[in-house]
């Protein structure tokens, strides 16, 4: 027992600042907003409340903003009830800036926490911060309250964090996230969706966001339906991307070649679970081999 | 006109000494101590609310005896130095060495400049990949760190605790082995015969080695009951997740283990980092701190706070 008072000296950081032991909030964002706020995504010096100074700057100038940042694309989420309820959520693998692919093996799926999913599209960078941002702070909740949120708690904390990016969807690096859920006390998945000032709107079966969505939204009322099992939704999402790969040029298509294939992730009663790749590529081929079957020209 | 009376230095900080350990030594005991698949800690505790052993970060763990709001304080804190540790670097450079720290800084500031020491003894504890790389720091009021090597007892009678399970403690004890231990020893606390301690008045949590990322368990009455009743060398399931009969989630999250192992097949990297797994804690209820449980408990000198 080596008793060295007052620690080890070494890189001294001295001792914590008051903020951490202030009796406060669970939440993580307002923690960091208060005594970090340099390092809140998208913050431009800004604190809470503070106006970044650069928003509405160049508001029109969104092209610009699209070759310069990653993009990302295509989410969809699809509710199924079968014998467990739950949702499930895919996102295609590419990132575009401007013309050019910027990244054929993104993921723009990712575990909110236990019992959720968020998927991004829009500009990369920040949605992934944004993401990483929002991972902790549900877990930081967990730790301090020792319960979980409810599932419209998240979501609505989702909006709050996506409103601190107003200023910079301003100057058009917008983030559009997609949140879906299983919620523990009415047993069924649920899908929220946002738009770039952080109104939260629950959807009803399915959703999608990002370019593509337009054709995957389509796909997806021709293909859903009310008895979907787990394995049915998971067919559905992933034919629902390949219809907007088939014609939004900004979301990628099953890659055989490469063997990259969506991310699928479902989320039961049992908690979050991704796909295996290779259950993925099988769900993939055998939706094009039903294509090529009916040989049809779309 | 008057004079302040003199008093020496030494005399102050012996008071303050006096002050504190007489806080913490009304408090229960806490065992920390490692066994073959991690970091074990066993508290008797009643409240199935106000934790005395919680989750700092992925492998870290955080126990505490003395005074429920000033421990409490320190774990958020300890939570949000990690949290935003991890964030701003990455969650591999949260350390519990660098949380000690921190924890000295503020109970070494606080015993020499406040009007009163804080009436605690922390115990922070990182499992690392082998048990070679496991750490057990505890922390005394007054700042000192100690690094501990396998197994540590703080509050009442630590001292006398500590013996027993020094003599009782090998390095590759299963977690049945090592949780036996720990009752035995919670349980000869007071100075006449030996009580048994119920499953149900006990808060045991674990960290695992072989989680993939919160290593941090608690062990819900009926695993415990399983775990102490078994004999010597019987031992199912102990230190795997994936084994359904031995321990096994906590009862909110029932699938967790499998589905936590399953992940870490499928896809090791990037997943593993991006948050999987919530089974580490068990939702317990609203905690709203100190006040309530006060009443409750005994009181001490400082009128209706809790002092364990």
């Amino acid at each position: 027992m080596d008793g060295f008072g007052g620690g080890p000296g070494g890189r001294g950081q001295g001792r914590l600042p008051d903020a951490f032991l202030r009796p406060g909030s669970s939440s993580f964002v307002e923690f960091l907003a208060e005594h970090a706020p340099d390092r809140l995504p998208g913050a431009v010096g800004a604190g809470p409340g503070g106006s970044a100074g650069t928003a509405g700057v160049g508001s029109g100038q969104g092209g610009y903003h699209h070759e310069l940042a990653p993009h990302a694309t295509t989410i969809v989420a699809v509710a199924f009830d079968g014998e467990a309820g739950g949702v499930v959520m895919a996102g295609d693998r590419r990132a575009t800036a401007g013309p050019m692919i910027a990244s054929r093996s993104i993921e723009k799926v990712f575990p909110a926490d236990e019992y959720s999913a968020v998927g991004i599209a829009g500009a990369a960078g920040i949605g992934i911060e944004l993401v990483k941002l929002y991972q902790l702070e549900l877990e930081h909740y967990e730790k301090i309250e020792g319960s979980l949120l409810s599932l419209e708690g998240k979501a609505n904390r989702l909006a709050t964090m996506l409103r601190g990016n107003l200023p910079m969807a301003m100057q058009g690096l917008t983030v559009v996230p997609l949140f879906a859920g299983y919620d523990l006390e009415r047993g069924e998945g649920r899908i929220f969706s946002y738009d770039p000032t952080g109104g939260c709107y629950e959807e009803r079966e399915h959703h999608a966001v990002g370019s593509g969505s337009l054709f995957a939204r389509g796909a997806m009322k021709k293909l859903w339906r009310r008895d979907l099992d787990a394995a049915g939704a998971v067919a559905v999402a992933v034919e629902a991307l390949y219809d907007a790969a088939d014609d939004d040029s900004a979301t990628g298509g099953p890659d055989t070649v490469r063997r990259i294939f969506p991310v699928v992730a479902t989320v039961t009663a049992d908690g979050y679970s991704r796909l295996p790749g290779d259950d993925v590529a099988a769900v993939a081929e055998r939706i094009a081999a039903e294509r090529r079957e009916r040989g049809s020209l779309a | 006109m008057n004079m302040p009376f003199y008093v020496s230095p030494e005399q102050l900080m012996k008071d303050r000494a006096d002050f504190a350990r007489k806080g913490i030594a009304r408090g229960r005991s806490v065992v920390v101590l490692a066994y073959d698949g991690g970091i074990a800690f066993a508290t008797e505790n009643p409240s199935r609310a106000l934790h005395k052993i919680s989750e700092i970060y992925d492998r870290i763990g955080f126990a505490a005896v003395g005074k429920y709001n000033e421990f409490e304080n320190l774990r958020v804190a300890g939570v949000r130095y990690a949290d935003l540790r991890g964030y701003t670097y990455d969650r591999s450079d949260v350390t519990a060495r660098g949380l000690a720290n921190a924890y000295a800084q503020i109970l070494g500031t606080v015993f020499i400049t406040e009007s009163k020491p804080l009436e605690v003894e922390l115990v922070v504890a990182e499992v690392g990949r082998t048990a070679e790389d496991d750490q057990i720091y505890r922390l005394t009021y007054d700042g000192t760190v100690a690094d501990e090597h396998g197994h540590v007892v703080m509050g009442g009678q630590a001292e006398q605790l500590g013996r027993k399970v020094g003599e009782g403690w090998r390095a590759d004890m299963t977690l049945g082995e090592a949780l036996r231990l720990a009752v035995t020893v919670l349980g000869s606390s007071d100075s006449g015969t030996p009580r048994t301690i119920e499953p149900g008045q006990l808060e045991v949590a674990v960290l695992e080695r072989s989680r993939p990322r919160r290593a941090f368990r608690r062990l819900t009455k009926q695993t415990l009951t399983e775990l102490l009743a078994q004999e010597q060398g019987a031992e199912p399931g102990t230190g795997d997740p994936g084994e359904p009969g031995g321990v096994a989630a906590p009862q909110a999250v029932p699938a967790a283990p499998e589905q936590a192992e399953k992940e870490d097949q499928t896809e090791k990297d990037e997943q593993a980092e991006k948050g999987q797994g919530a089974e580490g804690t068990e939702p317990a209820g609203g905690t709203e701190p100190a006040g309530d449980a006060g009443s409750a408990e005994d009181t001490g000198p400082q009128g209706g706070s809790p002092q364990d």
